[in-house]
């Protein structure tokens, strides 16, 4: 049996994953990456747009500070969010930003002087302060009420993931490529790492670790139409499923982005939008401020895909061969902005739909783009009923998005995240707690139960084909749990996905090496993809209320009364063909900002009942600490600076805002 | 404007619904070095092309409907991420965003040369790029403690920070490499990517390494002076890197150094 042996496992090797090595290693323990792909590779560089952080450089974002960035986020999440998460990451995003540009990242940066931008569709000068020169610069995205988007061209992941990931090989840790975990190994209440697939060979290891942390990303592929790279299959989830103990969080909650081009699902980003990009009907109509007549094209993504869904199921559609779509319009930008800071945007549209987004509209269309759930953690990252396991970014839920996400607060979170549970893995395994002590033979035992399952793969004459299974998900998982759903489409996709789970454990191949064998990396991937995509499907049918991205047609009202809870799903019997759901409520005696309107979208909602007391408690709290200044009203709500790693605590400093030497 | 018809989408990547249907063949380079038995041969597959159709979506075809063992590589699936490179009728680029309307019906298809085959048309950069990195330590190199992070960043000049990012969009594809004359003689060669990386951590004041540090790591014949200025790099960069000007440059900043 090999063994290779880390005091950190880190499986994932994009921006949370890398991010979380290099604090765990900056703290003298050995980390090991695992990654399916070289980690430059990883779905972090898509992501186009930007990163929130209160920094306020910019004359539009002046004002900023991490109390509106927080309310821009509870909002956003349609109060889903776990309240003291978000304080912990708006407190850390403008340390993550300055971070990263003393590691390299070249941030878009502020020019003093006038400049001609587009808002609401028209021409505006705005003036750019002096003493902003030369700092990194924010633009605007949908959701929040200032410029709070530092960006890098249209290219912020790719510079992101590139500065993060030569930082890691300047610390030299190990990545090791094209291995992907098959299970993890644990015996209930620990968990000692994974038992990995070397994708080139096909040998399998046991990596044992003293902690061992997912950051695998989302789970878009489960769905036909998305934005999501390949290898975003949600696999990380279902390696936490399978354990039945740990649970995943709010699976239900997937957001859609409303500018996939269509019909390919590449994403365009929100940028084009924020930048002064309109929404178009057929007759060229734009559309957007009749439905949302204050945030416009500028609402948050689910409220923007709900209503852009809505459009085109009263006719309004353009029609291609393809189907039906809406139009993206980013002429009135100007070619000069548009070769400049949308670039990747005019790449894609030149080559997959030989567009010149200069000249002309960009077919588009809302495609499932972010994972909201995940692994369930607490505010370190840690599960609480696996000890030594943790998880980050896209893949955890620990739950700083609730049900919808903010655009630019997900790049944000890679990163944030990745310093903040780096700091609680090193202090894990440093800890007492920390320590191993685990027989060989749950090793062994754990190895050979996985190479048991890939020979009956192998070998087990199974008369099922893994690709028409994972079709067969992906399709009904965009016919039926989609923008809108209601009770009796939602039935139906776990109707039919128990039906396709429990015929995946009859699959058979056609290829049978092992070494690099995409059939079979195909047929035990979709054995855990049904399983995640049940949790989605299962979660959404039992909640019987609207929220965030999560919005049911047959119940179209947010209702805190009875829904202000957090979905749990684990899969304790591996034979079963449904999750067990639980759920956590959400205290709303606790809440600085109470559940009320986020601003946009929807008006009608039911309350909680401790809503109005909690509210008043607030608004006398305020009152009272007001002399204090925004510190001291923010600790009187809802203390959490203890909760964060002690090095990452501390104001932050801006033009207008100096803190104490 | 003209697009507000109830038309089909813009522009000349769709052609129309009554065009005649090509039948296509793939020829595609097989083999599994892991294999003993295994001989490096093309094969071929026959496809029905369909509108907008990319490399992408006919090699996942050909996987899913004629031969699951086909190995490839693709992650983003929109020109980004740099994985699907590979010599398309005997040119490098990138696989995904490659459309079989701008290729003739017969297409061949082979593993990027100068890259450890792992089977098919699936090859590790990343190995390649990793090791390229440790040697040219492709990071910015600073003085001293670590910056207050609770404080203002650093400010940068908008002009400079742009242009740092002209060199950043590399995305490690490989391309430049494949199509290097060089690289195919000298194994050691850090190819037009090093060498970019290099010019890129040249430009950035956040680097304190000098001149003669970068001559240390380039300034030999698996560095700037092993470029014959053949250029395939710069012609074949899907990211359209100003690959001819940084080595140019480059050179001539390394020869200084070296005197």
């Amino acid at each position: 049996m090999k063994v290779v042996y880390a005091d950190v496992l880190v499986i994932g090797g994009g921006l949370a994953g890398l991010r979380v090595a290099i604090g765990a290693r900056r703290r003298g323990h050995d980390a090991i990456v695992l990654s399916l792909v070289p980690p430059k590779r990883s779905h972090s560089a898509a992501a186009q747009g930007g990163m929130q952080a209160s920094l306020g450089n910019v004359t539009k974002g002046e004002g900023d500070n991490e109390d509106v960035h927080f309310e821009d986020t509870v909002k956003g999440s349609d109060w889903g969010a776990d309240q003291q998460v978000v304080r912990m990451f708006v407190n850390t995003a403008p340390k993550a930003v300055r971070e990263l540009a003393a590691w390299g990242v070249p941030w878009s940066r502020v020019r003093q002087g006038d400049r001609q931008v587009i808002i609401n569709g028209e021409k505006v000068t705005i003036t750019e302060r002096e003493q902003a020169h030369g700092l990194v610069a924010q633009r605007d995205f949908g959701g929040t009420r200032k410029w709070r988007t530092c960006y890098v061209s249209d290219g912020t992941g790719h510079a992101m993931l590139f500065a993060v990931g030569d930082r890691a090989i300047a610390e030299g840790i190990p990545v090791h490529e094209r291995t992907e975990a098959l299970a993890l190994i644990h015996d209930g209440k620990r968990c000692y790492g994974a038992i990995v697939r070397d994708l080139i060979t096909g040998e399998l290891t046991a990596y044992v670790a003293k902690a061992t942390a997912i950051a695998t990303g989302g789970a878009g592929r489960v769905y036909r139409v998305t934005t999501n790279a390949v290898i975003c299959e949600g696999i990380g989830a279902a390696l936490a499923l399978e354990t039945g103990i740990v649970p995943l969080g709010n699976m239900e909650a997937v957001q859609f982005h409303p500018t996939g081009i269509f019909p390919a699902g590449i994403l365009v980003t929100e940028g084009c939008r924020g930048d002064g990009g309109l929404l178009r009907d057929a007759s060229g109509h734009r559309f957007m401020p009749d439905y949302e007549p204050e945030k416009k094209e500028l609402a948050s993504r689910d409220v923007v895909s709900r209503r852009m869904e809505e459009h085109i199921r009263k006719g309004n559609a353009a029609r291609s061969r393809f189907g039906q779509h809406l139009w993206l319009d980013i002429t009135l930008l100007g070619r000069k902005h548009i070769e400049h800071n949308l670039r990747e945007v005019k790449e894609i549209c030149q080559y997959f739909l030989g567009v010149d987004p200069a000249e002309q509209w960009i077919p588009v269309r809302p495609a499932q783009h972010y994972t909201m759930g995940g692994v369930r953690t607490d505010h370190t990252g840690q599960t609480p009923t696996l000890r030594g396991l943790f998880a980050a970014g896209e893949a955890a839920c620990w739950d700083m998005h609730g049900f919808n996400r903010l655009g630019g607060n997900s790049v944000a979170e890679t990163v944030v995240a990745g310093m903040i549970v780096g700091e609680f893995i090193a202090d894990f395994v440093a800890s007492p707690e920390g320590e191993l002590d685990i027989p060989t033979a749950v090793l062994r035992d754990a190895l050979a139960a996985e190479r048991g399952k890939l020979d009956v793969l192998l070998q087990g004459g199974g008369h099922e084909q893994a690709d028409t299974l994972k079709a067969e998900m992906q399709q009904t998982m965009t016919d039926n749990v989609g923008i809108f759903r209601t009770g009796a489409d939602l039935q139906r996709a776990v109707d039919k996905l128990q039906e396709l789970l429990v015929r995946s454990r009859n699959i058979g191949l056609r290829s049978r090496r092992d070494g690099p064998n995409p059939e079979l990396v195909t047929a035990y991937r979709v054995q855990k993809m049904i399983k995640v995509a049940l949790c989605i499907a299962q979660g959404a049918l039992t909640r019987t209320e609207s929220r965030g991205a999560h919005f049911r047609e047959d119940f179209p009202r947010r209702n805190d009364a009875e829904w202000l809870q957090r979905t749990l799903a684990t899969w304790s019997d591996p034979l079963a063909t449904l999750p067990t759901l639980n759920y956590e409520a959400l205290d709303v005696r606790r809440m600085e900002l109470p559940p009320g309107w986020r601003g946009y979208g929807n008006k009608d909602y039911v309350d909680h009942p401790d809503t109005a007391q909690r509210a008043a408690e607030v608004a006398k709290l305020r009152e009272a600490a007001s002399n204090g200044g925004r510190h001291a009203v923010q600790a009187a709500l809802m203390p959490y600076d203890h909760l964060l790693p002690a090095s990452l605590r501390g104001y932050n400093e801006r033009i207008d805002e100096k803190i104490p030497k | 404007m003209s697009q507000v018809t109830d038309a089909a989408p813009p522009g000349a990547a769709i052609p129309p619904a009554d065009a005649p249907k090509r039948m296509l063949h793939f020829h595609v380079l097989r083999h599994d070095p892991q294999d003993p038995v295994s001989i490096p041969h093309f094969e071929v597959f026959e496809l029905e092309e369909a509108p907008g159709m990319t490399l992408f979506i006919a090699l996942n075809e050909i996987r899913e409907k004629l031969d699951p063992s086909l190995a490839f590589d693709f992650v983003c699936r929109a020109g980004i991420c740099g994985s699907c490179g590979m010599v398309v009728n005997g040119r490098p680029g990138l696989a995904c965003r490659t459309l079989t309307q701008d290729l003739p019906a017969e297409i061949s298809l082979a593993p990027l040369p100068a890259f450890e085959l792992i089977a098919d048309l699936s090859v590790n950069t990343g190995k390649w790029m990793r090791g390229m990195s440790e040697r040219l330590e492709t990071w910015v190199h600073s003085l001293g403690e670590d910056v207050d992070l609770t404080r203002l960043e650093e400010r940068m000049d908008p002009d400079l920070a742009d242009r740092i990012y002209e060199l950043d969009r590399c995305i490690e594809c490989g391309c430049c490499v494949a199509a290097c004359g060089t690289a195919r003689m000298r194994e050691d060669f850090v190819g037009a990517v090093g060498l970019n990386k290099i010019a890129r951590f040249a430009l950035d004041p956040r680097d304190h390494r000098t001149d003669a540090d970068f001559y240390e790591l380039v300034g030999n014949d698996d560095g700037v002076f092993g470029c014959m200025t053949l250029l395939g790099c710069h012609d074949v960069c899907p990211k359209q890197l100003p690959l001819q000007t940084q080595i140019a440059f480059l050179r001539r900043k390394m020869l200084k150094a070296g005197l």
